[in-house]
Formats: C-alpha cells, structure tokens, sequence
C-alpha cells in the first residue's frame, strides 16, 4: 500500500509490505519482525536516516499487534519527496496512515508533531527548516490514539523541564487535528463502498 | 483530556471506525441462554455469545477496533460485530476457499502459493477418488481450488481438495487454459455476495467459468482470449465503478 503525506511542503511517499515471508535470520517465534528503511531525497542514507529508521521502528511496534503474525516480516519504506522541515513528524504520520491502509491490526492510532522552542521562549508547531534552524531546542513527540500517551519523544537542543513539559501540552492538543484528519480521510475512502 | 471512554457499539454499526475506538456492548447480554452462570465481579464483562469478527478484539469491558473500515452488525444468532475493511494481502483462515499455484512437488506434499506469508500444504491423498496407486496428476504451475483446514497464526496452512464427506464438490485442479488475476479482497466479497449483480449481467453478455479465490485471485475462462481479456478488464475496474457506468460499459459491449 501506498500514500504520501505533506504538511505545507514536506512530502513522503509510504510503502508497507506485509505481513510476508520473513528470512530465517530475521525472524522471530512470537512476533512480526518490523523493519523501516527511509531514503533521503539525494545520497545514500547515512547515520541520521539509520537512527530515525530506529526511532520509527520502535513507535511503530509498540502501535502494530505483532503477536498475531509471529515468523512474518513487515517492511516500511519510506522515501522522502521535499523537506521543508518538521521531517520526522511527517514520517511518523505518513507511517501510521499506511499501517491504515494497509489493513494491518493496530492496538491504537498514532501521529508526529514537532515544536520548536525559540530563544525567547515562544513555541511553535510545525517548524519550516529556517525556524528549526533559528530554534534553541527542536522537540519531536509521537503520540498514540485517543488518551494522547506518550510513544516516543527525541529533543535536538537545550531545554528545561517545564519548556518540555509545555511543549508536550501543546502536542498533544496539535494530535488532534491530525487524528481528525485521518478519520476523514478513512471516511472518505469508505464513502465509495 | 480524558476524552469519552468508549461509545455504544450500535450507535457506531455502519459508520467508519478507527483502530483505538472502544465500542462498548450493552448490559442485555448479560440475561442470554445461560442465566445460571455465577458472576465474579459485578457485571463488568459481556456474557451473552457475543461473535467478535475480524477487526475487534475483547478488551475488558466491550470491544476494540484494530482496522480501519465499516462496523457490520449481524443480530441473528446472539449477535456478531465486525470489521469490513478492504485490503489486498490475504491472510489465511480456516474455511476459505482460495486458488494456489503448486510451487513444488516435496516427497508426499505439494507446496501451494496461497499469496499468505507461507506456502501452504497440500497432501496427495486429499483429492477425491486419490489413493497411494492412484496419484492425482499435479505440476508445478498449476492452479488448485481448495478449503484450509489449518490456519491459524502458528502453524503452516494445510488445504485439502475434498470436503469432509470425502466429496470433492467443485474444488480440485483448474483446468487448462484461461487467466488468473488478482484483485482486492473486498472485491472478492462483494462478488461473493447472493445476489451479485455484477456476475448476472456479465453471464447475459458472454457464456464464461468463473472460479473466485478468498484470497484475491479469480480465474476465468471464455470461449475466446479476447472475450476473456474483456471479461478481465470489467471485473477489474468493477470495484471503482458505480452500477451505472458499469450498465453503460456493458451496453456499449453488447452493441459491437
């Protein structure tokens, strides 16, 4: 399955495949072995597309019901179209709405947002490349389904506890516009049967 | 923040539903058939015999939603509740019948390509009329219509050809010829449906066998290739197409 995700001008496209064959090597008695593999627009991935990959990997696990196809393998690979910034965010959802599509079963939904703490304290949602640059600390959370827990949270920077905590208030208000934006769009696929 | 816990379940039947929702069941189910049972903790958890399909899983004190699709309601038979989600990767069920392709002849067994993540089973004994002398006559490539027996996430998939009165009852070797092609799995069900109306208007086009796997695949024999690529072309684009536009592409057919 396939769909790309663009907020403003970052856009990357999704591929899941799955749940198939997995190698001896790779695979595991009790769960699906979950692999992610993103591709940068230019070059050959490095060491930051290796430990997104990872970061990836790990939110998506704790979503996907893995227990129900043990010895299988399910591959996402995710190619990156134009950054703008906010690119983890973007991956983080556009994983989570090819998971959908995918049909494959899912303890609960998540999303990505991303907030850049500026020097005088202000934040924002959704950074362009030029304000994370600006930025004093850039803030990455994952957050799943409806009681907006915490899957996965990656900061870039300096910040005090009570700056991530306001952060992760403002995320988590911010998750719901995306979480409305997945079930219209569910809606409207469905509104053709 | 805390955001409503769980909605009813019949409020939701019909209506688009996300993995995460709660669906929670109505008190009534408790008062079913077996009124005798002994309740442990103050009617918390759904009693009656409450099917829970594809799609939901029990947690606690009602249902829920792991894919994304339609809620179906069936009232009939203390009820059942499921999915309707439509995706092309088949996963196998004990039950189905679905079309293989013999991948390898191993000793007693033939490896069959079901399109799951495993190659299923099939013994040679499990064929109408197949005794240790008289061998059903199988290559590898060719096509197969049978049920699974086994099929469940630990184990292999096993499939036989006969049903359990030792009938074969339309399953066994495809014949020659003809095409196979897959589509999505919601396609398949639809078609699958009693009143298809799709398959009655096709048969008053052309004269044609149809064979449709559960797992996506459909084979179809014309009395020519080219009447059988057309027939192809129609079941394929079905899917996207309202009742009427497939009645124009129809009409337009029988005119040439």
């Amino acid at each position: 399955e396939l769909c790309s995700v663009c907020p403003g001008d970052t856009s990357v496209l999704a591929g899941l495949y799955g749940p198939a064959e997995a190698k001896l090597s790779k695979e595991l008695p009790d769960r699906a072995a979950l692999e992610v593999l993103l591709r940068p627009k230019v070059g050959l991935p490095g060491v930051l597309e290796r430990s997104r990959e990872q970061l990836l990997r790990q939110t998506c696990e704790a979503a996907v019901l893995g227990v129900l196809h043990p010895r299988t393998a399910i591959s996402l690979v995710l190619q990156v179209l134009s950054d703008a910034g906010s690119l983890l965010s973007c991956c983080l959802n556009a994983a989570c709405m090819a998971l959908l599509d995918a049909g494959l079963p899912l303890a609960a939904l998540f999303c990505g947002v991303t907030c850049a703490l500026q020097p005088d304290g202000a934040i924002l949602l959704d950074p362009t490349a030029r304000q994370e640059q600006e930025a004093r600390a850039v803030l990455t959370f994952a957050i799943a389904g409806s009681d907006r827990k915490v899957l996965m949270a990656t900061t870039k920077g300096s910040c005090s506890v009570e700056e991530t905590q306001q952060c992760l208030a403002a995320a988590q208000r911010a998750a719901g516009t995306i979480f409305q934006f997945y079930r219209d769009s569910v809606r409207r696929r469905y509104s053709k049967c | 923040m805390a955001a409503e816990r769980g909605t009813a379940a019949e409020a939701l039947v019909g209506q688009v539903v996300l993995p995460g929702d709660l669906l929670l069941l109505p008190a009534h189910y408790d008062e079913d058939a077996e009124g005798e049972r002994l309740r442990l903790s103050a009617g918390t958890a759904p009693q009656g015999r409450l099917l829970c399909g594809p799609g939901l899983r029990r947690s606690g004190a009602g249902l829920l939603v792991t894919k994304c699709g339609l809620l179906r309601h069936r009232p009939a038979g203390g009820g059942a509740y499921w999915v309707d989600s439509q995706q092309k990767r088949y996963v196998p069920v004990k039950g189905d019948h679905v079309i293989g392709i013999v991948t390898a002849k191993a000793g007693d067994v033939f490896r069959l390509d079901v399109g799951g993540s495993e190659p299923a089973s099939l013994s040679y004994l499990a064929f109408e009329g197949a005794t240790k002398r008289n061998r059903p006559n199988v290559q590898v490539g060719d096509l197969i219509y049978g049920q699974f027996v086994v099929a469940n996430k630990d184990m292999e998939p096993e499939m036989v050809c006969i049903d359990s009165s030792g009938k074969s009852n339309g399953m066994g070797i495809i014949g020659q010829d003809g095409f196979l092609f897959k589509v999505s799995l919601g396609l398949i069900r639809k078609l699958l449906a009693p009143k298809c109306e799709i398959i009655q208007e096709l048969s008053q086009l052309y004269p044609f066998e149809l064979v449709l796997g559960m797992n996506g695949r459909i084979w179809v024999k014309a009395k020519t290739v080219q009447q059988t690529l057309i027939i192809v072309n129609i079941l394929e684009a079905c899917e996207y197409m309202t009742p009427q536009q497939r009645k124009q592409a129809l009409a337009k057919l029988s005119g040439n």
